[in-house]
């Protein structure tokens, strides 16, 4: 793994140049699959460039970054790894992606996802899993598969992801890598083509917390372009404080429910235990609607995804089949084509759950509990700091283990979604390996206290070694 | 349901007819687009130039309100008699059509922007009142060009997204509506209300668009779509009622159906299809967050302009003129701010006869707007014939001028030599004609009485017109009482 | 239950074409989805209010003031069919 400050080290010793065509010779060179699209040409052109423009000058200068394929990319193709976009080369940049370029970050890809986000392993895309730079027997996690596989397998020190109800974290659990899910809102998803757009955001990945900030500081910040972005200007640099003296520390057992593995659950308490050493204290909390979060969260997401996916009809941009037929059964045609299986299950449930006569026994309900969830969490955070737990309840799985059964697929999510319901940030960092695969630790903080998350997790590891190590990549 | 809107507004004769209206109307006054930047002035643009990723429906792109949209929206609410809704927020209704690039159209649902108006019309016994029950705001789709012009058997339809996102408030009225010539009366006093409001030109193409619902006695419903002229909203539903009464008359059954009218034949077609089983799947739009517009509501009324039925009121109070007069005059603003312009220099009766009978029958007859005319040039017409300078037939004269050949009424005065002819000029003449046609003076005294006509003709040839057929006859009356 | 004629209604309204053989193996995925989501049934939730927006924000606007649109050949340019400046969409009928 390589850390942002050992790239702009690199840099100094040889050129921007130089770095980035190491960079993208390493990606080429990997079985991990991490990549759909790379950017060779323009991330070179860049870098060539880079000296000539003020660019130089910025934060982020000529440090290689990998961009999650459901990010609009400026002349970069943009596939969310489906086949109905293939081809498609968006005529604009993401908000955060003009953030990055300012920053002076270099594109040198798009990073393998699952299709449309739709997934917890990167099975479902349609360019074929990214494997697990720890054991690549197993899955990269997902949806951002991706984006934490190359960031682990030291292809590039910081990448770009997006969590709908997990799809950062898992993969950063997995993958050995940190990962921020922050307070919705709180980036512009301008760009950010949608899955569930009520739940998701974009969310930085990074081998460290502090490379991670230098990320989130990058992206986040009000954009009008988006209803949803919040008026919120920090420097959350200054959260990097290795000190945690006097926080109290909830722990839910729910999130310790069936299923957990025992190296998980093991793992988890030793974190706890780890910044009680260092000041915090902990207490156990109760958060009694989190058993039904998995199923409101698919509910919502797939009633949501229905309607965001009905624009791919082949007219303006993607995959169009070359005969045409009346427009409803070319429509229809196009995207039985375009889909794969996972996505086409979560469309059909999703008009289903919003169809006539079934609105209010599955999306409303599910509204309804997502208000029950959210309100578990303002109740636990009332008198806690931080809430810890699992990021998922057992470390990455075997490839093709789970993925003829989607209801076992899904119920993988159980620890990330309720986070999605309640827009609460989340961050996932290293705790421990089971098997030489790695377990993720989640803290989860108030709406809007990106702060107190980012201190916790700085604190944890600043005093544990567990981001020291790197997977052997063959 | 039915029974609830008859006990408002029973039926007129045994035909039952009930009309419902759906307009349309695009607030193209604005400078935008509902939400996105794209700027409104595409009509003479090459397609697709007026388009960004938001109004395209680009993946990844999202919708930000344009204020202004609420507040015209408001304002026609307003307008309209509604109740303001202090809280709303956005849909998504999901179908799928070409010319809807998100797959869903991002309007209005619970919570209309306003609700609970209406407008009054002119009915066939006197003022009634329609209802609106709702305006909500939504989004305009893209146009649709149908290969070879012909929904029914194009091979391909050619899509342009310039008017994809135009603001559009869609009003819905009960079905109030008794008659097609009622619901023309009412599409063209909402127009004008519009037109006071200055939200939308509505001379634009596509700026209103209307649906209207019909059914009679006995029948079933069906819905003509998207008429695109009040007199073409008239046509379709006079070519709906003969439809369907033949089709009773039959014994056979009006189904609920979709229909498109073919503006050209003057029919309406079927265009019932699978999709008819609606089911918009609506939703609320969790990119666009809430409105909470409670205090917009009070600021937004008191700039409210005065509208067509207060204008009226005030014109018959203030000007003393009739009401119809009032009425012609208030039915489009600009033709009532030209007749209080003309009314403040001279007798406001006479600036009503002149620009609602004479001016605006001229102006309708060549279909044309006020615009053609200054109300500078009534004032010095009308001055004229008021000092008796010219008669009321060169006024006319004067009129069709200025509307065909252009200048001003001083120099067509000037150049047609139409200043009345003096007292003297016309004794002058009545002697002439009297002593030049010594027959007509014997025909008088046998008991012609066509003889003072043909006396009048001859003085008025001598005279070009000038002078005045009453007084004249007077004066050759006079002269035959000399004579005999 | 969801019967195989719903799924193929499903599949209609959210135009993805199901083939007639796919139909039975897609009721009974969604069938058992549908029986986990069921368990929502348990919750009391009649006096909840439902949660569209999970941050408290209102009132969001631009103003109405022109900003630069695309320009023909970037707005079309990732159609597949296209003609005159147009998007090329099959016949509707
Ligand atoms: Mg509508
Ligand atoms: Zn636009």
């Amino acid at each position: 793994m390589i850390t942002i400050s050992q790239t702009l080290k690199a840099i100094d010793e040889s050129s921007y140049e130089e770095v980035v065509s190491q960079c993208i010779e390493r990606i080429k060179n990997n079985k991990l699959n991490t990549f759909i699209t790379i950017a060779e040409e323009s991330a070179l052109e860049i870098a060539k460039n880079i000296n000539s423009s003020k660019n130089h000058l910025q934060p982020l200068a000529g440090v290689p970054v990998a961009i999650k394929d459901n990010i609009s990319t400026k002349g970069i193709q943009t596939t969310c790894a489906s086949n109905i976009l293939t081809g498609y080369v968006p005529p604009y940049d993401a908000h955060v992606i003009e953030r990055l370029k300012e920053a002076g970050a270099i594109i040198v890809g798009k990073a393998n996802m699952d299709e449309f986000a739709m997934g917890t392993s990167t099975e479902t895309s349609h360019y074929g899993p990214a494997l697990n730079p720890w054991n690549t027997d197993h899955v990269s996690g997902g949806s951002s598969g991706g984006s934490a596989a190359t960031v682990a397998a030291g292809e590039v020190s910081v990448a770009l992801g997006s969590d709908t109800g997990g799809s950062v974290r898992c993969p950063a659990s997995f993958c050995g890598v940190v990962g921020l899910k922050p307070t919705y809102g709180i980036i512009s998803r301008y760009g950010l083509i949608s899955y569930a757009n009520s739940l998701e955001q974009i969310g930085p990945i990074a081998t460290n917390v502090k490379d991670m900030t230098l990320l989130f500081n990058v992206i986040t910040g009000y954009d009008s372009r988006d209803s949803t972005s919040v008026q919120i200007e920090k420097d959350y640099t200054e959260s990097l404080v290795n000190d945690v003296n006097g926080l109290i520390i909830g722990v839910p057992d729910e999130y310790f429910g069936e299923g957990t593995e025992p190296a998980v659950e093991k793992a988890v308490w030793d974190g706890v235990h780890t910044l009680e050493g260092l000041g915090a204290s902990w207490k156990k909390v109760k958060m009694p609607h989190t058993r039904y979060a998995l199923a409101a969260y698919y509910i919502i997401a797939m009633s949501e995804a229905s309607s965001n996916l009905a624009r791919f009809d082949g007219m303006r941009y993607g995959l169009r089949l070359t005969k045409d037929h009346d427009w409803h059964t070319t429509y229809s045609e196009i995207r039985a084509k375009g889909f794969g299986e996972e996505v086409k299950r979560r469309v059909l449930l999703g008009t289903y759950a919003l169809s006539a006569g079934y609105m209010d026994k599955y999306y409303l309900k599910a509204l309804k509990v997502r208000t029950l969830v959210k309100q578990d969490f303002d109740l636990a955070l009332k008198d806690t700091d931080v809430l810890i737990a699992p990021t998922m309840p057992a470390p990455a799985f075997k490839l093709g283990e789970k993925i003829s059964d989607p209801l076992t697929l899904y119920l993988a999510d159980v620890n990330t979604v309720p986070i999605n319901l309640a827009g609460v940030p989340s961050i996932s960092l290293p705790c421990g390996f089971d098997n030489g695969l790695p377990i993720g630790l989640q803290i989860i903080g108030r709406h809007f206290d990106e702060e107190t998350v980012l201190r916790v997790a700085y604190t944890f590891e600043q005093n544990t070694d567990f981001h020291t190590i790197t997977p052997e990549v063959r | 349901m039915i029974e609830e809107y008859l006990k408002y507004r029973p039926l007129l004769d045994d035909t039952g007819i009930m009309i419902g209206l759906e307009i349309h109307v695009q607030l193209n006054k604005l400078n935008t687009k509902i939400f996105c930047g794209c700027g409104l002035d595409y009509h003479n643009d090459p397609p697709n130039t007026h388009t960004c990723p938001v109004c395209l429906g680009l993946p990844g792109s999202l919708p930000v309100i344009n204020r202004k949209a609420v507040e015209y929206s408001i304002k026609l609410g307003l307008a309209l008699n509604c109740s303001i809704q202090e809280h709303t927020q956005f849909y998504r209704k999901n179908y799928y059509y070409p010319d809807l690039p998100k797959g869903f159209q991002i309007t209005q649902y619970d919570f209309p922007l306003a609700s609970n108006g209406y407008i009054n019309i002119e009915g066939e016994n006197g003022e009634v009142r329609i209802r609106i029950n709702r305006a909500h705001m939504e989004e305009d789709p893209g146009r649709l060009v149908h290969e070879g012009g012909n929904i029914e058997h194009s091979k391909h339809t050619m899509i342009d997204y310039n008017r994809s996102g135009v603001a559009l408030l869609e009003i819905v009225t009960e079905p109030d509506l008794r008659s097609p010539k009622e619901a023309r009366r009412f599409l063209d006093k909402l127009r004008s209300i519009i037109e006071y409001l200055d939200v939308c030109n509505t001379s634009l193409e596509g700026a209103t668009r209307v649906d209207a619902n019909i059914s009679l006695a006995g029948g079933s419903r069906s819905e003509i779509k998207n008429i695109s002229s009040h007199k073409g909203a008239e046509r379709a539903l006079l070519f709906e009622v003969v439809r369907q009464k033949n089709l009773l008359r039959r014994g056979g059954k009006v189904v609920l159906e979709t229909r498109h009218f073919n503006e050209e034949m003057g029919i309406t077609v079927s265009l019932r299809t699978k999709e008819e089983e609606h089911d918009y799947r609506y939703f609320p739009e969790a990119d666009l967050v809430p409105i909470k517009v409670a205090d917009w509501a009070p600021g937004i009324a008191k700039t409210l302009p005065e509208l067509p039925d207060a204008k009226r009121e005030r014109f018959v109070s203030q000007y003393g003129i009739s009401d119809d007069h009032a009425k012609s005059l208030t039915s489009e603003k600009r033709l009532a701010e030209f007749y209080e312009e003309v009314a403040a220099h001279v007798n406001p009766k006479m600036a009503a006869v002149w620009t609602a009978d004479v001016l605006k029958g001229e102006l309708n007859y060549r279909d044309i707007g006020i615009t053609a005319f200054k109300s500078e040039d009534m004032v010095k017409l009308l001055k004229l014939v008021a000092d008796d300078k010219i008669t009321d037939s060169s006024g006319n004269q004067i009129i069709r001028t200025v509307l065909d050949e252009g200048g001003s009424p001083d120099s067509i005065v000037e150049s047609e030599g139409l200043l009345k002819a003096g007292g003297d000029i016309i004794g002058t003449a009545v002697d002439e004609a009297i002593n030049e046609n010594p027959q007509a003076v014997t025909d008088y005294q046998n008991g012609k009485q066509e003889a003072v006509n043909f006396l009048i003709g001859q003085v008025m040839k001598k005279t070009r017109g000038r002078s005045d057929a009453k007084a004249v006859r007077e004066m050759i009356i006079e002269k035959f009482k000399g004579i005999m | 239950m969801i019967t195989t004629k719903e799924v193929e209604h499903i599949s209609w309204l959210a135009r993805l074409k199901v083939n007639e053989e796919q139909l039975e193996g897609y009721a009974q995925q969604l069938n058992s989805i549908l029986d986990y989501f069921a368990q929502l049934d348990e919750v009391e939730t009649k006096d909840v209010e439902p949660t569209y927006h999970v941050i408290d924000v209102n009132n969001v606007f631009r103003d109405d003031v022109i900003t630069p649109s695309l320009s023909q050949d970037e707005a079309i340019g990732n159609a597949p069919k296209k003609q005159d400046g147009c998007f090329k969409a099959p016949r509707i009928i």
